[in-house]
């Protein structure tokens, strides 16, 4: 029976920034950031966020942990499912867990709800970021350390008549499978993992909420773009349990 | 720092990759079997899921990839490839994909096998699961059924990119080190969709298991001579397949106390009884009874071995068209009888789509509830283990051999309503009639469209008498393989019950008791006069 050593406590390479920092600030220095840019009619904008989305977070999950004594540990089974779009001739992989799709439905219906709003002209992006808490005594916060930060700029188009949006439909569906590729790309390098925490810093590297699965820390982060260009709002939105700065 | 792997780490690295490659193929297969794949996810671990990923076992995959591996394991120059063809109903086939597993000799001797590799593989399976729906063949695999079918064949060795034709792509899935050498995932396919002449089947090894879906019926699994490729599945049908030896061997890496548990599905005999509903464009052929002879050679399937005729469900010859409207039918039959012979032609090509599917069957009305699952591939029910299963071609002799009727000799077809056909061809009511997926009952040239509704009350049962509808071409109806469309539609509705209020009996009854009832009614409302007065006022 081969049973996973005791993880070693590990100073974190990368830089700091702080937990509830400037939405805007700029990722610590090792933090990986990659950008997606789609180009998608309104109705698709849903399901393309999801589809990358589900398809990153498929990657950045695990199994639930079950820690033994001597410090091992079991980890669950991540199950999958296929998702068809209504909207984009795509279909993708989750995880199958629906209170992460929910969160992550959630979110992306805010950011949706969000590029419709005033003030924007189709323009917007959405971050996933992936973070690791350092717990600092008192009274100073835990700080955030993000160690990978998806980012996908999204533009609204407006399309004239049902020909233009059945060509959108596909055409789209075919730059998904790119960004999907992409993806994947990134993940095959195998580069800064957070190092398998022992059970008390467990809640400092993964999100230990769901009852199914276990994804990496993360937060869902978005942006709309005005016709200026410049950022008129920004909203943080913290889809785990976080702990508030004092 | 000792470089040596031990032999702990030796045997776990063997046993790590042998399981990869066998989970990598169930991955690729099952994603070309046409439906959406479910699993669930476990928070406990149940040590039998290797690299902590719900990926179910399909036994004749696992079967056929065992065999093509024949214990060894993937390494230099020495790559377990899975290639992924598409095969039309008319036989052409070209081959999609050739995904391959290949080992190089980059080793990266620093890595922990029992950890990091172990890890890594896990999230190469989960970069597989993604990239196998971004391909195109993907999205072929899903509508596949009538026209065409993906075929897999697994083999192990040098791989072979001649099939893919000129320009093909290729796309990464990802790689892993290990202490002895690189594990790299790739995918090559094809972009050039124009096809391919009809493959030699010669070649060895042929093609393997067939990823259609898993109604198929196969009342005699045992007679069938097998055809060592496209069969194969057959034999094995219904057999427990040896990979539960494997079960000893399931994830003891998977960081778990507890033993090991089978996580294999075996498939059961049971399986395979359900008669499988045939999913093919049935709104004129079966009225066609297309005598056309099927060779099983044009199905590209190649082997003269074939001792399979083709099982179809089909209804009347139309080398007897006569029959059809023969003894017992009065008058004429109106435009009718010139469709026999000009729908025969259009009828013979287009036969050629739904037998090359799958889906054979005794048509039963039973099987109507499958059939709603099966003939929408987009339908993603999650499925369960036994819905994937590769089967195999299933061909009995049909209807659609360019022999007499009498030959059909086939013990379990049934006519579903059979009351309705002609009785006068007697042995033709032999022959089962195909079911569209979602029409049962595909009788109706025998309902007689033509038939007045006038006959009320009569029991549809002596419409056969009068003119008999061969073929049913609603105008404007989609000429396609739908199955539901205006022509099954408008049969599966054709004869409605009679309205029992239209029925004089029931209506004099009905009368008469109302008169019954009038003087306790009147009493009652009497009773009631001033409630009734206020209503009216407020009405007013």
């Amino acid at each position: 029976m081969v049973h996973f050593p005791p993880p070693r406590r590990q100073m974190v390479g990368p830089g700091r920034t702080r937990c509830c920092g400037p939405p805007g600030a700029a990722p610590a220095m090792n933090c990986r950031a990659e950008v997606l840019e789609v180009s998608v009619e309104g109705r698709q904008v849903e399901e393309a966020m999801l589809a990358v989305l589900h398809t990153v977070l498929l990657h950045r999950s695990t199994g639930k942990f079950h820690y033994k004594k001597e410090g091992t540990y079991s980890i669950g089974t991540v199950g999958t499912q296929d998702v068809d779009c209504d909207f984009i001739d795509f279909a993708y992989v989750r995880v199958s867990s629906e209170e992460l799709d929910r969160a992550l439905r959630k979110a992306v219906g805010e950011f949706k709800d969000a590029l419709r709003g005033s003030g924007s002209d189709g323009m917007g992006q959405i971050s996933l970021e992936f973070y690791q808490k350092k717990k600092s005594r008192w009274p100073f916060s835990d700080e955030c350390i993000p160690w990978e930060l998806w980012t996908i700029k999204v533009n609204v188009v407006n399309l004239a008549n049902e020909q233009e949006r059945q060509i959108c439909r596909e055409k789209v569906g075919e730059k998904l499978c790119e960004k999907i590729i992409n993806i994947v790309e990134v993940m095959n390098r195998h580069e800064y993992l957070p190092k398998m925490p022992t059970q008390s810093e467990v809640d400092n590297v993964f999100d230990t909420s769901l009852k199914d699965v276990q994804p990496y820390l993360y937060k869902i982060s978005y942006q709309i773009t005005d016709s200026l260009g410049t950022s008129v709002t920004t909203t943080m939105r913290r889809l785990i349990k976080d702990t508030l700065a004092l | 720092m000792d470089t040596d792997l031990s032999s702990q780490d030796r045997k776990d690295l063997d046993k790590f990759i042998k399981f990869f490659a066998l989970k990598t193929v169930q991955v690729i297969v099952q994603a070309r079997l046409g439906e959406k794949i479910c699993t669930r996810s476990s928070s406990s671990p149940t040590g039998s899921d290797w690299f902590n990923l719900a990926i179910k076992d399909i036994p004749e995959v696992t079967h056929e990839a065992k065999k093509a591996l024949a214990g060894q394991l993937p390494a230099v120059g020495r790559s377990m490839c899975v290639e992924i063809s598409l095969k039309t109903s008319e036989g052409d086939s070209m081959e999609l994909e050739l995904w391959c597993l290949e080992m190089n000799e980059k080793c990266d001797k620093e890595i922990k096998v029992s950890y990091t590799v172990y890890n890594r593989l896990s999230l190469l399976l989960k970069s597989l699961l993604a990239i196998t729906r971004v391909t195109p063949a993907y999205r072929l695999s899903r509508k596949q059924g009538h026209e065409y079918v993906i075929l897999y064949r697994i083999y192990f060795g040098e791989v072979q990119l001649s099939g893919l034709g000129e320009g093909f792509q290729t796309v990464r899935v990802g790689t892993v080190g290990t202490p002895v050498g690189t594990i790299t995932l790739s995918c090559a396919y094809r972009i050039n969709l124009a096809f391919m002449s009809t493959r030699q089947f010669e070649r060895t090894p042929p093609i393997m298991g067939i990823i259609i879906d898993h109604f198929v019926d196969r009342p005699y699994p045992s007679s069938s001579p097998m055809h060592p490729c496209n069969y194969r599945a057959g034999e094995d049908n219904g057999a427990v397949y040896p990979s539960v030896e494997d079960s000893q061997e399931v994830c003891t890496s998977s960081f778990s106390t507890s033993p090991p548990s089978q996580c294999v599905f075996t498939v059961t005999k049971a399986h395979f009884q359900t008669p499988p509903p045939v999913v093919t464009d049935t709104l004129k052929v079966p009225m066609m009874g297309l005598a056309f002879s099927h060779q099983p050679a044009a199905l590209g399937v190649g082997s003269a071995d074939m001792g399979y005729p083709v099982l179809f469900a089909g209804g009347l010859h139309a080398a007897h068209p006569h029959q059809l409207i023969g003894p017992g039918k009065e008058g004429g039959v109106p435009p009718v009888p010139s469709q026999p012979a000009h729908g025969t032609q259009a009828d013979q090509e287009r036969m050629c789509t739904p037998l090359d599917g799958v889906h054979y069957s005794a048509a039963t009305p039973s099987s109507s509830e499958d059939t709603e699952t099966v003939s929408n591939s987009s339908e993603g029910k999650c499925g369960s283990p036994h819905d994937l299963l590769e089967t195999i071609f299933v061909r009995k002799v049909g209807a659609f051999v360019n022999k007499p009727i009498n030959q059909v000799t086939m013990a379990n077809l049934d006519i579903p309503f059979a009351m309705f056909a002609p009785k006068n061809v007697e042995l033709e009511d032999n022959d089962p009639m195909v079911n569209p997926p979602d029409s049962p009952e595909t009788e109706s040239p025998l309902q007689g469209s033509l038939h007045s509704e006038g006959s009320s009350g009569s029991s549809t049962g002596n419409t056969h008498d009068d003119f008999v509808m061969i073929d049913f071409k609603p105008a404007f109806s989609k000429d396609d393989i739908l199955p539901m469309d205006l022509g099954t539609f408008y049969r599966e509705f054709q004869n409605p019950p009679q309205l029992s209020s239209l029925s004089i009996d029931i209506g004099a009854q009905s009368m008469a008791e109302d008169l019954d009832s009038l003087p306790e009614k009147l009493a009652v409302h009497e009773k009631n006069v001033k409630e009734f007065d206020a209503f009216v006022e407020t009405l007013q």
